[in-house]
């Protein structure tokens, strides 16, 4: 017997014999819901239920995913261990039901009978309201739109009642799949301007407390840092009916709870947990643990480039071969992430991103390389990490540590509390750091472009500039917007070599995203923004 | 007692000016920049302006000030960025849910704490004295989030009698319209006992954590103090005139030691509001003491401002009902501004 059954019966036993039976019947209809009902812990939640809002964090990127449509989306294909995987080149409607791409516009048509959850036909009118309002409030959405070249209000253009015109600026490839990503969604315009006001024209307070969207749930009730109750929208017309009929999402902090939780089975799916529990769990087989590869992600080491010692390459390409990989991959861990290094020799490069270096730890060559650049006794640094992600950063950073004292490097740990992380690598001071990067967007020259670029964007946080390397990132670009194979392949082999050769940041690993649920719990899909769809996932 | 407790109020004025500023300040020179968090990952050099001017810190410092104040005045303790609610509401709504916990782990530690002291005062040297030194060490020793584990450990994982750590109730049920905000009470109120049911053994790991923290400084106070009660001249005319030890204990002896016990339990408690953050942490409570730290390290500056200004409103009014119940316990002390 298990403990809540027990508990239940104990309670039905007692009140049946102080009250009348009423609230054992209550007990069973509470039963009955746990099974359409999917119980979700984290450590963080949402701090705004609207991705345009000011400063959303990624826990309520999650919420509207999943509360708004967009006006279209990715279809599914088979991913590694045969987990659903988004494909990156396939398309499919969402809101629309017709999609017509010609030479410098795409046209959607809107699904007839789609409705927002108030009720009100979704037209033309709303997309175009709404992705006015992306590329308008300013923050994190309005460059996520820029991105796919996104970024004039007249790009929009109502068509008539059900169909809408995206114009575009120029040539990129990134436009059409910029459009599927979180940020363009949907919202409720006439529901939402009658809540806005003259300071806040876009209604952002509303949207921040209350989902307006016609998406798969709808938010019934947030308490912040505590708990979020979606409920399924029974018409929804973006795909088939999801199987769950309630979501209920705690924010648990301590992560042995976590984890304690899903083991009694009381919680049906987490993440956020250490790579050890997850590597424990797998282990133990109680529960499914999926494991995938962040699409377009990587943790390396930075150096900047700016200032000595870190400014010559043979110093930069000493502290590649320097790198304890193995042992990160190993200890900190414990192989739940794809080596970035040691590829074999004579191996061609490939047009794909990520892909691993040829780098391994070679201490004596790393010696070599240093003495030729004049460090033979080594030198003094700083390696900084963000708090954030101290349980992977810290060891990770223990290790190069103890790595680079052999090359007679005494390198100072410098922890950098989260808020203030954002706030170093835009400085670009920093003389050795570890961070990660993903791209929502899968494509080599996305990661390039904000990472390696001349521009200097703050994700090149080694402030590396070659005339070389943005002629690569740039040829690349064009050649993918006018579909020009050939010389897109020749780039990109470029630009991946000359990052190689010239390390301004050493590769460590992919890391992979970690999500464990039971085993009766199915339809999980990886996305690229790698929060959950409930969408697709059901309790058998 | 009126005009004392008005000029006691009087008192506390300046010094609550006094925790605004230095609040106001000191959040200000924290390290962090919360237009750079709050601009996201992905956010350029002119997306991080944008914010910062969206949330005012464009402005100087000393106009920043006087909006904080006129707020203030108004009432309004402005925004928490991190969870998106306006702080004053956050406050009232987390405010009960810890000082429900705080109270009953106080009351536990007090059931358990005094009969525990005044025995062991009575006995020293014996058994009981022993015991009553071994639990408060032990109890002072463990770190509240360590035993809060193990309870945890041990009660619902292993032994499964405790509830799922899942803050006040079970997620399955919902909460009493508020009337307190103390759930206990308001299910109670709203007839609902199966929540009362789920609230109440929600309670019991993390007030009994508490209690275990918190009985050390009490146990050992009333110990320390009716020892002292007990060997002075007026239990001795009492043991003398042959009243029964009860009535020598109970009605003489801990009457006039209860003073620092008092003064002891005002401390404890504002301390363990202000500080079982990590049990709330380790029982996914949705209290005060989380929010203020989750606020600090994103570096959030409204929610700290209210949190530090709400526990400086608390700590005044808390001494005032001390110094009031001192009057009422003791008839000697004079209460004097």
């Amino acid at each position: 017997m298990k403990r809540r059954d027990f508990l239940k019966s104990v309670s039905g036993l007692a009140a049946g014999a102080v009250l009348p039976a009423a609230p054992s019947v209550i007990s069973s209809a509470k039963a009955d819901a746990r099974s359409e009902t999917l119980l979700i812990v984290s450590e963080g939640g949402p701090n705004n239920l609207d991705i345009h809002g000011v400063g959303t964090n990624v826990p309520g990127y999650e919420v509207s995913w999943n509360c708004y449509d967009r006006l279209i989306s990715h279809e599914m294909k088979s991913g590694p261990g045969g987990v659903p995987y988004y494909d990156r080149d396939k398309f499919k409607g969402e809101l629309a039901d017709d999609i017509k791409i010609d030479d410098m516009s795409v046209t959607f048509k809107l699904k007839k009978n789609a409705k927002f959850h108030d009720g009100a036909p979704v037209t033309a009118k709303d997309v175009k309201w709404s992705l006015d309002r992306a590329v308008s409030v300013g923050g994190f959405p309005t460059f996520q739109m820029s991105a796919g070249s996104l970024t004039k209000t007249e790009q929009f253009v109502v068509v008539d009642d059900s169909t809408v015109r995206v114009d575009f600026l120029k040539k990129d490839r990134l436009t059409i799949p910029d459009l599927a990503v979180i940020v363009p969604c949907i919202v409720n315009s006439e529901l939402v301007k009658k809540n806005a006001s003259e300071k806040d024209p876009w209604g952002l307070e509303f949207t921040k407390q209350q989902t307006a969207g016609s998406g798969a749930y709808k938010v019934t009730k947030w308490t912040a840092g505590t708990e979020v109750i979606m409920e399924r929208n029974e018409d929804w017309v973006g795909g088939p009916l999801p199987k769950i009929k309630r979501v209920i999402w705690r924010m648990v902090p301590q992560a042995g709870n976590r984890r304690a939780l899903l083991e009694r089975g009381d919680a049906d799916i987490s993440y956020e947990l250490p790579f050890k529990d997850f590597q424990e769990m797998k282990a133990n087989g109680k529960l499914n643990v999926v494991s995938l590869p962040f699409s377009n992600g990587i943790q390396y080491i930075g150096m900047n480039v700016t200032k000595p010692p870190f400014d010559n390459p043979k110093v930069r390409q000493a502290m590649a071969y320097a790198m304890p990989y193995q042992k990160i991959m190993d200890a900190v861990l414990f192989g739940l992430g794809n080596p970035m290094f040691g590829a074999a020799k004579d191996k061609a490069t490939d047009v794909a991103w990520p892909q691993p270096t040829k780098y391994f730890t070679d201490m004596e060559k790393a010696k070599a390389l240093l003495a030729e650049a004049g460090y033979a006794n080594g030198f003094e640094t700083t390696i900084s990490f963000d708090l954030n992600f101290a349980g992977v950063n810290e060891p990770l950073c223990v290790l190069v540590q103890e790595s680079l004292a052999q090359l007679g490097i005494k390198t100072t740990i410098n922890k950098v509390p989260g808020a203030n992380w954002r706030t170093e690598l835009n400085k670009k001071e920093m003389p050795l750091f570890t961070n990660v990067f993903s791209g929502w967007l899968d494509y080599p020259e996305y990661f390039f472009y904000w990472c390696y670029h001349g521009n200097n964007s703050v994700f090149n946080t080694m402030s590396y500039k070659s005339a070389e390397m943005d002629k690569f990132i740039d040829g690349a670009r064009t050649a993918a917007a006018t579909g020009d194979k050939a010389a897109y392949e020749a780039d990109v082999k470029g630009f991946v070599d000359l990052a190689f050769a010239d390390v301004p940041r050493i590769p460590l690993y992919q890391p992979f995203v970690n999500v464990a649920m039971q085993k009766n719990v199915t339809g999980y899909q990886y996305w690229f923004h790698r929060r959950l769809d409930y969408r697709a996932m059901a309790k058998g | 007692m009126l005009t004392m407790i008005g000029k006691r109020l009087m008192f506390a004025i300046p010094s609550l000016i006094g925790v605004v500023i230095v609040t106001f300040l000191l959040t200000r020179a924290l390290p962090g920049d919360p237009a750079a968090y709050f601009a996201g990952p992905a956010a350029t050099k002119e997306a991080v302006e944008q914010i910062r001017k969206k949330l005012g810190l464009d402005k100087p410092l000393i106009e920043q000030f006087f909006r904080y104040t006129n707020d203030l005045a108004h009432g309004d303790f402005g925004n928490s960025l991190t969870t998106g609610q306006p702080v004053a509401t956050e406050i009232r709504n987390r405010l009960p849910a810890s000082a429900e916990l705080t109270l009953l782990g106080l009351i536990v530690s007090i059931v358990i704490a005094i009969p525990l002291g005044v025995l062991a005062a009575t006995r020293p040297a014996s058994w009981i004295d022993h015991l009553c030194r071994i639990t408060t060490t032990a109890g002072v020793s463990l770190p509240v989030f360590f035993t809060g584990l193990v309870l945890v450990y041990v009660f619902y994982f292993r032994l499964g009698w405790s509830p799922a750590p899942l803050g006040r109730l079970d997620v399955f049920y919902s909460a009493p319209p508020t009337v307190t905000g103390f759930y206990l009470i308001d299910t109670l109120i709203a007839r609902d006992f199966e929540a009362w049911r789920s609230a109440f053994s929600q309670l019991i790991l993390p007030a009994t954590t508490l209690a275990i923290f918190s009985l050390a400084p009490i146990a050992r106070m009333t110990r320390a103090s009716m020892l002292a009660v007990l060997a002075s001249e007026f239990v001795r005319t009492a043991r003398a005139s042959g009243l029964s030890p009860a009535t020598v204990i109970v009605t003489y002896a801990f009457r006039n030691a209860m003073l620092p016990v008092i003064t002891t339990l005002s401390m404890v408690f504002s301390f363990l509001l202000g500080a079982n953050v990590l049990v709330e942490k380790v029982f996914a409570w949705p209290g005060i003491g989380s929010y203020a730290v989750e606020a600090l390290i994103s570096s959030d500056f409204a929610p700290v401002q209210g949190f530090v200004l709400t526990m400086a409103v608390m700590y005044v009014l808390l001494n005032l009902i001390i110094d009031i119940l001192y009057g009422v316990i003791d008839p000697r002390v004079r209460l004097e501004g």
